[in-house]
This record gives structure tokens, C-alpha cells and sequence, in this order.
């Protein structure tokens, strides 16, 4: 190797000698296919293509008639599962044989010998570069594009001051109610009774036996016809009796409750999955979707998991008639963080 | 009343009188129970609740107090009621067979009428709730069922009923095929870390609309094709990562590989 080093002529500007290069192996030696050596093999290739395509064809329109042999009937669903299982699988089978006919015909049968083919070089030749610059150059010279300056900067203001609208328009897309009031305040206001989610009747305190969840929506919500579901997924609450010996209330939440009735929200603060997976015995909540879990006797803390913020409180009290009733809005916002979020 | 003396023991007389009312209520009630009624609706006899009491006394009293008052390995069972007993013992979930996170479901150690017996002698400690009548096991609506279970149950139990876990160790069982007396006494007494669905949330012809919704879930096969659990993305996802990539991966190798 050394010597052939000496040996090559170093051009100017090469301050690297390089040596010892791979040489490029060319190509490996003919592969010859069984289907080339021995012409029975090759007819029992081709005999097996052509059953793949005549089964894909068969396929096809069996996916066709099974439509009609298993029709759906409403209302019977154990149909819908049958028509779509065999149809899809038809339509599946035909595709595939298809698709693995043609790819063994090509590798089996078509001709199998290794070519090269050259990239191009992007770049144009002398000419056509030639022949550009002077199009370019006729059309600066025939427009006036340099020489009309004026003309030139008017369509350029023009061309600014084209999108202009589309700010007005695009700006139309966005919620027209300011988003912050719509995170930081629900449905829950002062007197508002706790309902049972779905059916909407009022919950007395009495109905709420120790160790019972019950799962609450305001009672006015179907009053928001329009933005039913938005209200209703701010506004879901998780009601819960504990012992009262149970629950740890600090001093300015003691008259949140009521006789070991608590309220809170059921909006994860992590990212607002519904969190209602409520142990009786360890007062534990646990979100489904990331395992965040509160202690239900301490203020909804958060014990485990992703959740940053504990569950916000529901302050309750009973009304004259003994109906469960929000004292006030939640005092902070539901759900996880925004930007707009203060605290 | 002053005329009773009372001596702190019983008239030699009253034993037998006392047999012989319990020979006469025993007697009496079977020949009013036919045989498709259950024989727990009825009062209970002065021997069955005797029975349930040396039963009590030999399987459970262990943890749960010679009188029931409760020990620091089992909870008191004061006002637990009969539909306690049957879900606990009729699950095969009592006696535990070890302390853990959750009571294991196990073969149910006791024939039905020891069960009866036990849940008679519990229900005379103090009152609770009882076995509930047939009219609310059978014959509901399954789709108010359904969205009943939808909102109360399935956040533990699975939309599909195929239950799902819980903190440290504790689970929500699946509910494929379970007596429908047991996810009655489930809802009302809630046992172990499940909340209690009391009557007042949801009422017996509620509950009875769930119970026809999980007998359908357990009649009808899913409509999707392979449930694969109905453990939603766990299971599906598992299977796409091996089956569909896996087949991918074959293909791929297959047309890149020279034909031989």
C-alpha cells in the first residue's frame, strides 16, 4: 500500500492522501433463479400466479354476492357483524392474492439479471443556463420591472394589502365568547340543587347513605340547550358520603360539606378525564386514564400520578326543604391548567 | 309483674316450648314455600337461626367477633343484613382465605342453606337489608340498564362489564355471568371498597334494569367481532403491535428477499 501511495500523482489542492478506498465490488456473480434451470418449475410457478389471480377474481365476486347472501337487517346486529365479516374478508382475500400473484410473478418468472441505473446530474448544461438568464433578462428589459419603479412598489403595496380581509374573516372563526369566562365559571351558582346525572332529580341529604357515590349534574343544566355538553362536562360532580370521624376538613373548608357529604369536581386536573373510580374504604379516587389518584378525606390531595392541581371543591349546604344545594360556583377553575390560569 | 321472679334462668318448660314453636314455624313456613319461591323471603326459623349461629361461631367469629361486634381483622356485622351474607358467602368471597388487598372470588364453601342460615342469625342482630323480591331480578329494560351502568358503574367495571383495576391492588371484578341476587347485594350493601348504591340513588326497578343489561351482555355476543377482553386499547393494541406489524414485517422481508 505504501507504495502505491507514492505512486499516485497528488493534485493541488488535495491536502489529504487517501488510501486503502473500498473498491467497488461490481456485481455479485449471475443468480440464477430453479425457475430458470428447470422449465417445470417455472410452469408450476406459473400455473400457481394464475390460480392466485383466477382465486382473487373468484374473491371479488364472491365479496359481491355474500353482500346480498347475508344482507344486513335492521335492527338485528348479529347480521351487521356477519355481513361485514365475510364481505370484508372477500374483499381482503381477493386484494391480497392479487397483490402476492404479481409480486411472485415478478420475482419468479420476469427476467432476473442486476443493471445499473445512472442518476443524472441536476444541473443544466451551459446552454439551457445560458438560454434562461437571457429570458429573464428580455423580460426585465420588455416589462420595464427595474426601470418603472414606481409601478413596480404601487403592485408591491397592492400584493400587501391583498390578505388584509382575510384577517377580519379568519378572526371570525374564533369562539366569540371570551374563552377565559368560559374555563374559569360552570353552571353551579349559589342555590343550585345537586341532581342525579341524567335523570336530573334533586338529591336530598337524607338519600345519601354513608359509603354512597352519587354521580351530579345541576339541576337547571337542561336549561343550556345549546351548550348542554359543554356545561355538563364543567359542571359534573362526584358526591360522596364518608364517616364523618374520615375526613380531614381544614379550617376554612369545614362548613363546605355537609354531615360527611362531600362534593367535587369530576373533571381530572391533569387533562380532564372524568374521575369517578371511588374506593369506599381507603376514600381513594383514581383517574383511568393516567393514574392519578386523590384522597377524598384530605381535600382530593394528590397522593399518586401526573395531576398537579388537587380536585376543586364543591361548597354544599341544604336547603328549607333538605335538597342538597351549591353554595356558591366552584372557587377556582375546573379541569386541567390553561393559560390564562392565575393559580 | 312483680309476680316474676326473676332468676336470670330459664323455666325447665320454655326449651321445649321453643322447640316445639320452632317445629311449628319451621313446619308451617314449609308447607307455604313452593318450590319456585326462595326459602330466605320467609322468616326464618328459631333452628335455622340456631344453625346460623354455630356457623357464625365456627367459620367467622374468628375475625368478626364472637358476637359480631367486629375485631381489627374483620369489620363489625351490626345492620349488615341478609343480603350481606349472601353476596359475602354466596360468592364465595367469605370466609377469606388470606388477608390481601381484596377478597378473592373462590368456590363457595357453604350449601345454600347454611348461607340462608348465617344471613337468617346476621339479620337478627340488628336490622339490614334482606334477600330482595324475585320481581326485581328479572324482566327489566337492559337499554335504561344500560345507561344506568353507563353513568354509575362503568368508570370501575368496564362499559363492557369486564371489570378493571384499582389502587394498589384492589380490582373491580368482571361481571360476566353473575348471579343476579349478587349484583343486587352488590349495589345495595357495597362490598369491600365499592360505594354503596342505595336504594334512594338508584331504585329496585333500576336495579333491576341493570341486571337484565349485564344478562344481555352475557347472551349477545359483541357485535365488533373478537371482544379480545373488552379491555379496550390494552388488548387491541397488544394485538395490532404483534399480529398487524408482525405481518408487515413478514411481507416486507418476503419482497425484498431474492427468489431462490
Amino acid at each position: 500500500m505504501a507504495k502505491s501511495g507514492k505512486d499516485v500523482e497528488l493534485s493541488r489542492g488535495s491536502a489529504v492522501q487517501r488510501t486503502g478506498l473500498v473498491e467497488n465490488p461490481g456485481f455479485e456473480p449471475a443468480h440464477k433463479r430453479v425457475h430458470d434451470l428447470d422449465p417445470a418449475k417455472a410452469t408450476k410457478a406459473e400455473k400457481g400466479i394464475s390460480a392466485l389471480f383466477l382465486i382473487s377474481g373468484l374473491m371479488s365476486v364472491a365479496a359481491f354476492a355474500l353482500n346480498f347472501a347475508f344482507p344486513i337487517v335492521e335492527g338485528d346486529l348479529s347480521t351487521t357483524r356477519l355481513n361485514t365479516l365475510l364481505v370484508g374478508v372477500a374483499i381482503a382475500a381477493g386484494l391480497l392474492s392479487l397483490g402476492v400473484g404479481a409480486v411472485h410473478w415478478a420475482k419468479a418468472l420476469m427476467h432476473g439479471h442486476d443493471l445499473v441505473e445512472e442518476r443524472h446530474p441536476t444541473r443544466g448544461d451551459e446552454q439551457t443556463r445560458q438560454r434562461a438568464a437571457e429570458i429573464f433578462t428580455q423580460a426585465n428589459k420588455e416589462s420595464g420591472w427595474t426601470r418603472r419603479r414606481l409601478l413596480r412598489n404601487s403592485l408591491v403595496t397592492a400584493l400587501v394589502a391583498f390578505p388584509v380581509p382575510a384577517i377580519a374573516l379568519l378572526r371570525d372563526l374564533a369562539p366569540a365568547e371570551d374563552p377565559n369566562t368560559v374555563l374559569k365559571y360552570t353552571a353551579w351558582k349559589k342555590g343550585t340543587r345537586l341532581a342525579r346525572d341524567t335523570s336530573g332529580v334533586a338529591i336530598k341529604a337524607s338519600e345519601v347513605t354513608i359509603g354512597s357515590a352519587f354521580h351530579v349534574i345541576p339541576e337547571n343544566l337542561h336549561e343550556y340547550h345549546e351548550t348542554y355538553l359543554n356545561e355538563k362536562a364543567k359542571a359534573a360532580v362526584l358526591l360522596m358520603r364518608l364517616p364523618i370521624e374520615d375526613l380531614n376538613e381544614s379550617e376554612d373548608r369545614k362548613g363546605w360539606s355537609y354531615d360527611g357529604i362531600v362534593a367535587y369536581s369530576k373533571i381530572c386536573t391533569h387533562v380532564g378525564c372524568p374521575v369517578a373510580l371511588y374506593e369506599q374504604q381507603t376514600h381513594h379516587l383514581l383517574c383511568p386514564c393516567h393514574q392519578s389518584e386523590f384522597d377524598v378525606s384530605n381535600h382530593c390531595k394528590v397522593i399518586f400520578g401526573p395531576a398537579a392541581r388537587p380536585l376543586p371543591q364543591l361548597p354544599i349546604t341544604v336547603d328549607a326543604e333538605g335538597y342538597l344545594v351549591a353554595q356558591s360556583d366552584f372557587l377556582e377553575p375546573v379541569g386541567p391548567s390553561f393559560w390564562e390560569r392565575t393559580t | 309483674m312483680s309476680k316474676i321472679q326473676r332468676t336470670g334462668r330459664r323455666h325447665p318448660v320454655a326449651a321445649a316450648a321453643l322447640l316445639l314453636v320452632g317445629l311449628f314455624v319451621s313446619g308451617g313456613s314449609y308447607a307455604l314455600v313452593t318450590g319456585a319461591a326462595t326459602a330466605s323471603n320467609d322468616v326464618p326459623s328459631a333452628q335455622q337461626i340456631e344453625t346460623g349461629e354455630s356457623l357464625f361461631l365456627a367459620n367467622c367469629a374468628s375475625c368478626h367477633g364472637l358476637n359480631a361486634e367486629g375485631t381489627k381483622a374483620g369489620p363489625s356485622l351490626m345492620g349488615v343484613g341478609a343480603l350481606a351474607v349472601e353476596f359475602q358467602v354466596g360468592s364465595g368471597r367469605m370466609p377469606m382465605s388470606g388477608s390481601g388487598p381484596q377478597a378473592e372470588v373462590k368456590p363457595v364453601q357453604f350449601t345454600q342453606s347454611d348461607i340462608d342460615a348465617m344471613a337468617a342469625w346476621v339479620s337478627t342482630l340488628a336490622p339490614g337489608p334482606g334477600i330482595p323480591d324475585d320481581k326485581f331480578l328479572t324482566g327489566g329494560d337492559a337499554s335504561n340498564g344500560a345507561e344506568l351502568f353507563r353513568v354509575n358503574c362503568a368508570m370501575c367495571h368496564n362499559v363492557a362489564g369486564a371489570g378493571g383495576a384499582l389502587t394498589e391492588g384492589k380490582w373491580a371484578p368482571d361481571l360476566k355471568n353473575i348471579d343476579p341476587v349478587h349484583v343486587y347485594a352488590a349495589m345495595v350493601t357495597g362490598p369491600q371498597n365499592m360505594p354503596v348504591f342505595s336504594d334512594m340513588n338508584i331504585t329496585p326497578e333500576e336495579k333491576r334494569d341493570i341486571i337484565s343489561y349485564l344478562q344481555y351482555l352475557d347472551e349477545n355476543p359483541s357485535v365488533g367481532g373478537f371482544d379480545l377482553g373488552s379491555l379496550g386499547p390494552v388488548s387491541e393494541g397488544l394485538f395490532v403491535w404483534i399480529f398487524a406489524l408482525g405481518g408487515l414485517i413478514a411481507i416486507t422481508v418476503w419482497l425484498t428477499a431474492k427468489s431462490n
